[in-house]
């Protein structure tokens, strides 16, 4: 029956059969595992972002970021600064000036993360983009501990991060009045706020899909491609090869800021621990799987990365509870050696991931 | 005789100690295939890197259509109307044989970031230009049936052909080829020979940097010879091959000239 | 100047165990033109390696003196981390050694956390005390000339003197041995040095064996002059040490030494100045910064290096 259908159809059907699965998601994983198990979905959700952010940096334009979780520090610290009691605390005579506290929106706190971050990109990629490939990983590596370490000791001589202790009590997203970080009631269905997150979390992951999408099959997404193959090659056709490569830098850090802020909020809490060098790995490690620029690819390397190391922190702890009467082996342990599996696995047999890009003839 | 499309003068490079290029000049009139020749190692290819932006030169001056050019970064060369090709044909492998025609057509279109995410109507119809304008330049050059292959799955001959094709979709006043028969069997340069005498004909000016003395002989309507990154020799190929010295900078590179 | 001489003997300590980590990047880099990303991890590899055997034999022998045990946990180690670059080598490299750039670059980041993660099995996620073998009494350094004499220690000056007697030996052996020329070779051109008859798979094998043993040297100096070791000590080193082979120039094995004694200087002297400074503020906390900002200055404004040739332009 299926066959019988044109392929247009066939995409819109399968669209439609997508979206059903996307809203019904949480309730079934909700149903099968409670509520901690939405929390992993939500934060699936967030590397889903966070990863085609990359994929653009990396996948399309073919620069290795290996500090990109920096800018989700960024977005994280900007929505944590702007929404929680810290700052007040630290300079009363801002306190005088908003008695009723730091509360930004959340529709400012979003853009205004995205362009700090892609700012962030466009100051480390303008000294740094003439870089052969493996030295820019190497620098942008260096960037993004530097962030780290800044968040970690910029409690002093003026407290604005907090240190190591990191920032805490960060409001939760509120939207048109409706608090996420509460369970909500709708049309007489209990709404847990995983489930509130769950939803506005897709929302901005079908944006930022949608944008990705149109900026493949453009005269942008083409010409990073073509950077990608050969560089030399796409200047002689007159592409300005440092001016494309800044905004691939820009618009990849904004998703990571959007990513970021989002965290934050979700969290209720900041601290640099979130932002490591590991992190950043993840998140390559998922575009890498996945499928370098193939955004089927990498949603499929982020669901994996980010779910299997739950599924197993679900079942390996009682598992070798049973079997040995005690946890031998930390499931943290075993997500970092699935990670590294990953890429060295992906590198040597599939270069190109588990679902690349369609080979055209 | 007319004004020269590309008028080059005077341009010195040096590497190190050793000079490279002295004093070249060229002068390429409008609709003509001009080629450049001489022995391994004379300064072709430094001579075509330093035109196109890829080597500062020391000194020189340049003109393409009359107006001052500076040779300082490659995409610049492009837009001011010079396009190339490479040696080692470098194609954007992963592309489609469409899609690399229509990264030529990047320096000729303004969509940006708004024009991608929003797709209004006039980014719409430049999207949809560019591809009609990738299918023409394919159909030109032999290859309207490939259009969605990838590029690095087409045959050697092929692959040379949407090189040229992806060069002639920036519109390029010059279209440079570097040693565009390199590593071709006979019948392949055959066809290559009639190509070029097509896109002539069709109204454009042509730059070719090859070995094949047989083929720049054949198909060049003027010729300048390189020796020791000097200018030993220019004019028509009849009288080229009888210049003295150029046969004594190709006996020992042992050349049929 | 009551600090200075201070400072300048941490900074030759830290900066010649950088030295010794940057000269297996940068040998691995002049063969295959690759940053093994995973070479900090050997050196962690090393210094557990080396603790598990001061534990052994210091149970089945008690009464050994203290030296006899750390140098045979030193060459156990040592043998162990030139075993097991080889295997990375063979494993993760071999097969990428015509693929893009980064292919070997991820690869090697895999590899970096495997080997993080078997040493997380193996010695756990704490930090172990690594037993202090060689004294650590204070010795005071011009003692007469200043009211605050430097202040430095068995332990440290063994690491200084047998880092530097060993990159001599690494110089003497690439410079004035058979090896060495064959090494210079295939670094040179492999296709024309194995058509001289030089094994360049065998060169890189052995390459990858000496930077392996140097790693763990300097893992298993590094672990007794902090006393402890754990899964992460190797990624610090490693970034400083490639920012030490940076700044020397990558490629150049005498480029990396001064790189490494360099870096160390201008982390000891950095910290201390500035954070003298600024009351503390801006003090040792911040000391991993600085090789961060030197490894990005010195790529961004010469990325070939004070003694390297240019490769910045290279494909």
């Amino acid at each position: 029956m299926i066959k019988s259908l044109s392929p247009n159809k066939r995409a819109s059907l399968g669209l439609l059969l997508f979206a059903v699965a996307l809203v019904l998601a949480p309730w079934i994983v909700g149903h099968a595992g409670g509520n901690t198990w939405v929390r992993t979905l939500d934060f699936a959700l967030l590397y889903i972002m966070l990863a085609l952010g990359l994929n653009i940096v990396v996948g399309y334009a073919g620069l290795l970021d290996m500090g990109f979780i920096a800018f989700y520090a960024v977005g994280a610290y900007l929505a944590a600064l702007l929404s929680s009691p810290h700052l007040l605390q630290q300079f009363p005579a801002l306190a005088a000036l908003l008695p009723a506290g730091m509360h930004t929106s959340i529709w400012l706190i979003l853009p205004l993360g995205a362009l700090l971050a892609a700012g962030c990109g466009v100051v480390l990629g303008a000294p740094t983009l003439r870089l052969r490939g493996d030295y820019l990983a190497i620098v942008t590596l260096g960037f993004g501990e530097i962030i780290r370490i800044l968040l970690r000791n910029l409690d002093r001589p003026v407290n604005i991060t907090n240190g190591p202790k990191g920032i805490a009590q960060v409001d939760p997203v509120s939207l048109l009045g409706v608090n996420l970080g509460r369970t909500q009631e709708l049309f007489g269905l209990r709404l847990p706020s995983v489930y509130l997150y769950y939803y506005l979390f897709t929302a901005l992951v079908v944006l930022i899909l949608f944008a990705c999408i149109r900026l493949e099959r453009s005269r942008i997404g083409r010409a990073w491609v073509a950077i990608r193959e050969d560089e030399e090659a796409a200047q002689a056709m007159g592409v300005n090869t440092v001016r494309l490569k800044l905004l691939a830098f820009a618009i990849g850090a904004a998703f990571g800021g959007v990513s970021g802020a989002l965290f934050a909020s979700f969290q209720g809490f900041v601290s640099p621990e979130s932002f490591t060098l590991n992190e950043s790995i993840a998140v390559l490690a998922m575009v890498v799987l996945g499928g370098m620029g193939h955004i089927p690819g990498v949603i499929l390397g982020c669901v994996l990365l980010a779910a299997l190391p739950e599924a197993l922190r679900a079942s390996m702890g009682p598992l070798q509870q049973a079997l040995f009467g005690q946890v031998l082996v930390d499931p943290e342990i075993i997500r970092q050696l699935f990670y590294g599996l990953a890429l060295i696995l992906a590198m040597l047999y599939r270069p190109a991931g588990l679902w690349p890009k369609g080979v055209a003839r | 005789m007319n004004a020269p499309l590309l008028q080059i003068d005077h341009v010195n490079k040096h590497f190190g100690g050793v000079a490279a290029l002295t004093d070249v000049s060229l002068s390429i009139q409008p609709g003509e295939i001009y080629g450049l020749i001489g022995p391994n190692g004379a300064g072709k290819t430094t001579f075509f890197n330093v035109m196109t932006g890829l080597y500062t030169p020391d000194s020189g001056r340049f003109q393409l259509d009359g107006r001052d050019y500076q040779p300082t970064s490659v995409h610049q060369v492009a837009e001011a109307g010079i396009a190339r090709t490479f040696q080692n044909i470098r194609l954007f492998n992963a592309m489609s044989a469409l899609e690399n025609v229509m990264v030529g057509r990047h320096v000729r279109t303004r969509n940006g970031l708004w024009a991608a995410l929003s797709r209004h109507r006039r980014a719409q119809e430049e999207e949809a230009q560019t591809r009609a304008h990738a299918h023409r330049l394919l159909a030109y050059v032999g290859l309207a049936g490939f259009a969605n292959y990838r590029a690095d799955s087409l045959s050697y001959g092929h692959q040379r052909r949407l090189e040229i094709a992806r060069a002639l979709a920036t519109e390029p006043r010059l279209l440079a080829l570097d040693e565009p028969a390199a590593g071709m069997n006979a019948s392949e340069k055959v066809q290559l020979r009639g190509l070029l005498e097509k896109i002539r004909d069709d109204g454009h000016t042509l730059l070719l940097i090859e070995h094949d003395v047989k083929l720049v002989m054949g198909v060049c309507d003027r010729i300048s010879v390189l020796d020791y990154g000097q200018v030993i020799a220019v004019g028509p190929p009849a009288e080229v091959r009888q210049h003295p010295a150029v046969i004594q900078a190709y006996l020992g590179a042992s050349a049929h000239v | 100047m009551d600090g200075f001489i201070q400072q300048l003997l941490n900074g030759l300590m830290t900066g010649s165990l950088y030295a010794l980590v940057a000269l297996g990047y940068t040998m691995v880099y002049g063969i295959l033109r690759i940053i093994n990303f995973a070479h900090g991890d050997v050196l962690m590899i090393g210094a557990l390696v080396g603790l598990s055997v001061i534990r052994l034999v210091q149970a089945a022998w008690p009464a050994l003196p203290p030296v006899l045990v750390l140098l045979c946990a030193t060459l156990v180690a040592m043998a162990v981390c030139a075993v097991l670059a080889v295997v990375i080598e063979r494993v993760a490299y071999r097969r990428l050694r015509h693929a893009p750039r980064l292919a070997p670059l991820i690869s090697g980041i895999g590899v970096s956390l495997l080997l993080q993660t078997i040493a997380m099995l193996v010695w756990t996620r704490n930090p172990q005390m690594f037993p202090q073998l060689l004294s650590l009494a204070p010795i005071e350094v011009l003692a007469g000339a200043s009211a605050h004499p430097a202040i430095t220690n068995v332990t440290a000056l063994t690491t200084i003197a047998i880092a530097l007697s060993v990159m001599v030996a690494l110089l003497v052996l690439v410079e004035r041995t058979r090896f060495g020329r064959a090494m210079r070779a295939v670094a040179e051109n492999p296709q024309v040095a194995s058509l001289m008859g030089i094994s360049p798979n065998r060169i890189i094998v052995i390459t990858f064996a000496i930077g392996g043993a140097l790693a763990a040297l300097a893992g298993i100096m590094m672990a007794s002059n902090y006393g402890s070791a754990h899964f992460y000590m190797g990624f610090l080193p490693g970034i400083k040490a490639f920012t030490a082979a940076v700044l020397g120039g990558i490629g150049n094995l005498k480029g990396a030494m001064l790189g490494g004694l360099l870096l160390g200087l201008i982390e000891a002297l950095g910290t201390g100045y500035l954070g003298a400074a600024t009351n503390g503020v801006f003090g040792s906390n911040y000391q991993d910064v600085f090789a961060f900002i030197v490894l990005i200055a010195v790529l961004v404004f010469r990325p070939s290096g004070l003694l390297g040739e240019r490769l910045a332009t290279r494909a």
